[in-house]
């Protein structure tokens, strides 16, 4: 286990210049999916306007077959 | 509701999920086919012990690692859309994808960060084979990463091996394999992987042409090229192959797509195959029965279109006007006669809701119909036309004519992917000929075009998207769901408000991954295989 953690700390410490940009790029790509995108504009729309599984397939098939 | 549905919600809601899958699908290709052509200059080094395959197995390594950093999690945000914008697609199928996707997305990103890391940190910790092992791995991980994503994609426009719960209102699998290995699965994975090859052997052989041009470089950039045009040939071939199984699918499973992407009207046995043309005044908006097929220029391959879509030169092809209007000569219903049974799968499950929350006598009956194989055949089938239904005759009719995609942007994106598609095939096979006879290095042309084909081997992978998504529509599930069904109805300023965020985080990576890409280029690969 210490030789896989040395492995890749090893790794991170002697990262070129061009993949030190690359992980800063990788970080803040996350931070704005997972954290802006997916809190402030992703919700699950039938998570969070129904309680039940029943209610969200009542609304679909409501969705479906209004004519 | 088809007259009520908010078309602002819906064009933003698709606008944004192509842009979404358009700008992922810039990294993606690259990603899946440089994996492999860095696993065989892998190889080749290991084989060899040259030390020259090692710096260019560096070299490639690197720009396969740019790549794939500034494309990974850009997909994620496609699943966010399933659940936000198309909520109601989403709990239609979601018994069908949600785990296998949650699996692969879960397996892809162990297997994929772990033998990256052997990869680029790997060299001289790991023994040769191992570090090897792991390139072949990576790229074979990746490869596999997109499996099924595109099973998914499949089975939206050629749905099997499911049943239908009305209890639910979902979909449920009741065979693996006739999702899994279905022939339409099949066949997008393999045109869809094989064109990233493609790619990334333009991608090689265009980088390495401008080391020649700039006269750098020569013995590494014709060793590049030698393995990327070998590659990128076979790949081509693999192409052709999976391309031309998906035109027969599509003529069996999704004709109106196939006589969209070659603006074919009216039908034909002995059909021609436009192989190059330009169509006139655009009639497909709105379109009625007195519309006529109206090119300014063709130029047409007698019987072809028969032959790949029926393997039969005398075989009938129907035309976009037979599809809608039918033609029971060829026994095809028309869309009319769709939508009237497509309405009474609907009405038939609305009723069977109601019976159910009224304990109403009728529901037996009603619950027996989805497990009629009979019914479910020939009403279920086209439930999706219901959204057409109108209850005025002369409406009906109308309404029929707009269940077709565009045709211009059909027809374009297809020839736009096939011709290029040949001009990749042509120029790989120039590019190993004129190394093989020693000629390359002077030939400014072909360097040249093998430069200017990055961009448009870009072009021709998004074209091909464009022909399956533009040309499917107005489905999102072939006669099951239309795309104005599949979306959630919220407030589409809230859709744009995300458009314009994603297009500003998109082309802010893309611009990052180009400005990198093209220093690293033009930087160029170490003299001594030293660090990546």
């Amino acid at each position: 286990m210490k030789r896989i953690i040395d492995f890749y700390m090893d790794g991170f410490k002697n990262l070129p210049q061009w993949a030190r940009s690359i992980w800063f790029i990788i970080l803040l790509k996350l931070f704005i999916i997972f954290v802006i995108f997916k809190i402030f504009f992703f919700q699950n729309k039938l998570k969070k306007d129904f309680s039940s599984d029943n209610e969200r397939a009542d609304y679909v098939i409501e969705q479906l077959t209004n004519p | 509701m088809f007259e009520s549905i908010d078309l602002t919600l819906v064009n933003w809601s698709r606008a944004q999920f192509a842009l979404t899958a358009m700008y992922h699908w810039i990294f993606v290709p690259l990603t899946l086919g440089l994996g492999f052509i860095v696993a065989f200059m892998e190889t080749l080094y290991v084989k060899t012990g040259n030390p020259e395959w090692k710096r260019i197995t560096k070299y490639w390594m690197k720009l396969f690692g740019i790549n794939f950093a500034i494309g990974v999690a850009t997909g994620i945000i496609l699943e966010f859309e399933f659940g936000t914008n198309w909520s109601n697609y989403s709990w239609f199928v979601g018994d069908i994808f949600g785990a296998p996707l949650a699996i692969e997305g879960i397996m892809a990103f162990f297997m994929e960060s772990t033998f990256i890391a052997v990869m680029f940190f790997g060299w001289g910790k790991v023994s040769k084979k191992f570090h090897l092992t792991s390139t072949w791995l990576t790229a074979i991980g990746a490869n596999l990463s997109a499996v099924w994503i595109l099973v998914a994609n499949a089975w939206m426009q050629d749905p099997v091996g499911m049943k239908f719960n009305p209890d639910t209102a979902r979909m449920e699998m009741v065979n693996f394999w006739d999702v899994f290995l279905s022939p339409s699965a099949v066949t997008k994975f393999l045109h869809t992987t094989t064109s990233g090859f493609v790619l990334a052997a333009i991608f090689v052989v265009g980088v390495s042409s401008w080391y020649l041009l700039k006269k750098r470089e020569i013995l590494f950039a014709k060793k590049s090229i030698v393995i990327a045009s070998t590659f990128g040939i076979i790949a081509s071939i693999m192409l052709i192959a999976s391309g031309d199984s998906s035109a027969r699918e599509m003529a069996e499973k999704q004709p109106m797509k196939f006589a969209a992407m070659e603006a074919l009207y009216e039908g034909k046995t002995n059909a021609p195959l436009v192989a190059i043309g330009l169509i006139g005044d655009p009639q497909d908006d709105p379109m009625d029965k007195t519309a006529k097929e109206d090119f300014k220029i063709k130029i047409e391959i007698p019987n072809m279109l028969s032959y790949m879509a029926f393997l039969k030169a005398d075989a009938f092809v129907p035309g976009i006007k037979d599809l809608i209007l039918g033609n029971e000569k060829h026994g095809i219903m028309s869309y009319k006669e769709k939508i009237q049974r497509g309405y009474e799968a609907q009405q038939t499950l609305a009723a069977y809701k109601k019976a159910q929350k009224e304990g109403l006598p009728e529901l037996a009956s009603l619950k027996a119909k989805f497990n009629d194989q009979n019914w479910m055949d020939n009403y279920f089938q086209y439930f999706g036309y219901g959204a057409y239904y109108a209850e005025d005759e002369a409406q009906l009719e109308k309404n029929a004519f707009k269940i077709i995609p565009p045709i211009s942007i059909s027809f374009y994106s297809f020839h736009i992917m096939v011709i290029l598609g040949g001009h990749f095939l042509l120029l790989f096979i120039i590019l190993l000929w004129l190394i093989f006879k020693n000629k390359l290095a002077d030939n400014k042309i072909v360097l040249w075009t093998a430069v200017w084909s990055i961009p448009l081997v870009y072009i021709a992978s998004q074209a091909g998207w464009i022909v399956a998504e533009v040309g499917r529509q107005p489905w999102v599930i072939q006669d099951l769901m239309t795309t104005s069904r599949a979306v959630s109805q919220i407030d589409s300023g809230s859709v744009m408000v995300t458009f314009w965020l994603f297009a500003l985080t998109f082309t802010s990576l893309l611009i990052a991954e180009v400005k990198i890409l093209t220093k690293q280029i033009k930087i160029g690969p170490k003299k001594e295989g030293g660090k990546i």
